[in-house]
């Protein structure tokens, strides 16, 4: 359940990316909307993958690198 | 000249480095191809956030800016932030688990296992080549095209053909190419992977940290923040694109054109009210003319470009960071990691680097659109702004450094990749794994990256005028094309050896016709904007899938070795 979460909220960031476009205003007087906002998605993407390492994260995968070939 | 001993003594601290991570060198070949498996959380991130960003991030990425406007952040660099963090931690800890077990040192060897086929690695080893060359290339080009207009007039009577005019007594390009290719092979030579692991990890800490200090006093030389705002190129009533302001050296200050520098005009647009509009700031498409003075005859010729992004282009782009996946020296970088845990911190970080790292570039780009003259090539604007905005020639050093390290810290991984696939693909996978000490396998593979470089450093100087950044474009679109194959492998267990080798050429011919279609390596889109790399991608997709499903399935034995019944794997 909690993985399904975790890859329903990439497929929410990555629909959130096309943004569509015309706006040219700058958030406090120099930072345009549009950068301003990508800035931002890039701050959830971060956020996305610590949800990931703490829900999703693959503990097998250690273990079975370690064992004995 | 201050400039330029800031930048020798930046090299030198560079091959200090090299010396020093050679002291730690264990002597056997594991360590000089994955580092024995020791790297920990915070040099994994800054060795894989480092050989991701190369000329392109800085260089590249101001360039485009100041080309097509603030859409560049979110063409390339938001939406590389969530694609590369799911690659690190869908792929790269999958992968690092079966490196780890099986003692794979190369993505070629996962294959050849996955597939049960020796003859997938002789069809991916020169497709593979052939694609991290241009990346290659555009790192040596790109520390050309920085140091030359930095370093200008400090020989003038000993070079004496620069580039463009203004650059006279610049250290030129061939110079340039020649000492970066030299220290990048001093440390890699002496130190293999641990020797670029200290040394990405020292060269991105300081690329990160000089482009803040660049974007700080750039935005001083505007007039602060607020007026920063104000800066870029602005369209008028008459649909004339203008300049309102020009930066005069000589004072050190921001100045008003009185009336409004007129340097091109709309040619057309769908958007009704374009006035006052700055068209850096949004990503409508607009089609401006501009005029450029030609070298030779010293006319002015008029030539068109396209300001903002079209949509379909915008979504199409998101193909392109996939090509992580496929990268040769990432895999190795991840294989040196020390545990699954170490990848924690880069799943998290690399897209609050990348953002750290792009948005100051992309503004300066923008920004350069209302002080420097149009015709500017786009990969010298981040160089033209330091030389225009920001006059201490230590600063200007230390600056340029940091463009230089951005460039060396993929670099160095790309010509031990390249060393290490030839090395244990091609040379062991033939004679044996018995026939070579581990001496002798070091050997072999710091000889064939001497050859690599040399090979590098010529065919840069023969494409020194490429543009850098659509040279990463094409290369990162052949990997994307690949990134079917990967996937398919370590997640959907009918893929088989035949729908991966028919994967594989699929992605090669479609690359290959668009690749012509653009000129050799020029911007190109299919139809409306479309990008060729997910064009790549789909066929290649496709043709995996419908292979995979006419051909016979991988043996159990196989299936039980890379989908071991574990819950979580």
């Amino acid at each position: 359940m909690k993985r399904k979460f975790i890859w329903i909220l990439f497929l929410l960031l990555f629909l959130l990316h096309q943004d569509f476009w015309e706006n040219a205003d700058l958030i406090l007087g120099f930072m345009p909307v549009g950068l301003a906002y990508h800035a931002a998605f890039s701050i959830a993407c971060a956020c996305l993958g610590g949800l990931a390492i703490k829900y999703a994260w693959p503990n097998d995968l250690e273990e079975f690198a370690e064992e004995e070939r | 000249m201050t400039t330029l001993f800031v930048i020798i003594g930046y090299l030198c601290l560079l091959l200090a480095l090299g010396l020093f991570s050679n002291r730690l060198f264990r002597g056997t070949s594991k360590d000089y191809f994955v580092a024995s498996h020791s790297i920990g959380p915070f040099l994994l991130l800054m060795s894989v956030f480092g050989t991701t960003m190369t000329a392109f991030a800085l260089v590249g990425s101001t360039g485009k800016s100041f080309e097509r406007g603030i859409g560049t952040y979110g063409l390339m660099a938001s939406i590389s932030g969530l694609v590369h963090a799911a690659i690190f931690f869908l792929i790269g800890i999958r992968l690092w688990a079966f490196g780890k077990k099986h003692g794979f040192i190369t993505q070629i060897q996962f294959f050849r296992a996955r597939f049960e086929s020796d003859s997938i690695g002789y069809l991916l080893f020169p497709i593979l080549v052939l694609l991290v060359i241009p990346y290659l290339l555009i790192g040596i080009i790109g520390a050309g095209k920085t140091i030359e207009p930095v370093t200008a007039g400090a020989f003038p009577a000993l070079f004496t053909n620069p580039t463009a005019p203004q650059w006279l007594g610049g250290v030129p390009p061939w110079l340039t190419g020649l000492v970066v290719s030299l220290v990048v092979l001093s440390y890699v030579f002496m130190g293999g992977s641990r020797g670029a692991a200290f040394a990405n990890t020292f060269q991105t800490i300081v690329f990160m940290i000089m482009g803040l200090v660049a974007f700080t006093f750039i935005i001083n030389a505007l007039g602060g923040i607020n007026n920063a705002g104000n800066v870029p190129a602005r369209i008028n009533e008459k649909g004339l694109i203008v300049q309102d302001y020009r930066f005069d050296k000589k004072e050190g200050i921001l100045k008003e054109n009185s009336p409004p520098k007129p340097i091109g005009r709309v040619v057309e647009s769908e958007s009704s009210n374009l006035t006052n509009k700055q068209p850096h700031f949004w990503r409508e498409p607009v089609v401006a003319e501009f005029k450029k003075k030609n070298p030779k005859t010293d006319e002015l010729v008029p030539f068109e470009r396209e300001l903002g992004i079209p949509f379909i282009t915008f979504v199409t782009y998101l193909f392109i960071p996939l090509s992580v996946g496929m990268f040769p020296h990432l895999f190795q970088h991840w294989l040196t990691a020390r545990s699954a845990k170490s990848f924690r911190l880069t799943v998290i970080a690399h897209p609050l680097c990348i953002m750290i790292v792009w948005v100051p570039c992309v503004l300066v780009g923008a920004w350069a659109s209302g002080v420097l003259p149009p015709g500017i090539p786009p990969p010298a604007v981040l160089s033209a702004m330091l030389n225009l905005l920001v006059g201490d020639p230590i600063l200007i050093g230390l600056l340029t450094a940091g463009v230089l390290a951005a460039i060396m810290s993929s670099l160095d991984s790309q010509f031990l990749c390249l060393g290490t696939i030839f090395t244990n693909d091609i040379v062991i996978h033939r004679s044996g794994p018995n026939k070579y000490s581990d001496k002798q396998i070091i050997f072999i593979a710091r000889s064939f990256i001497v050859v690599i470089v040399g090979l590098t450093y010529g065919l840069a100087m023969l494409a020194k005028d490429a543009n850098v950044f659509d040279l990463a474009i094409w290369c990162f679109s052949g990997f994307s094309a690949l990134f079917p194959v990967i996937f398919a492998a370590l997640y959907w267990k009918r893929t088989t050896k035949e729908g991966a080798i028919a994967s594989i050429i699929a992605a090669l011919v479609t690359w290959l016709y668009y690749f012509h279609k653009s000129g050799y390596g020029g911007e190109y889109m299919v139809g409306p904007g479309i990008v060729p790399a997910a064009i790549c991608f789909a066929v290649s997709a496709i043709i995996l899938v419908l292979v995979s499903l006419v051909t016979k399935p991988p043996s159990k034995e196989t299936l039980n070795k890379f989908f071991p019944n574990k819950s979580e794997l």
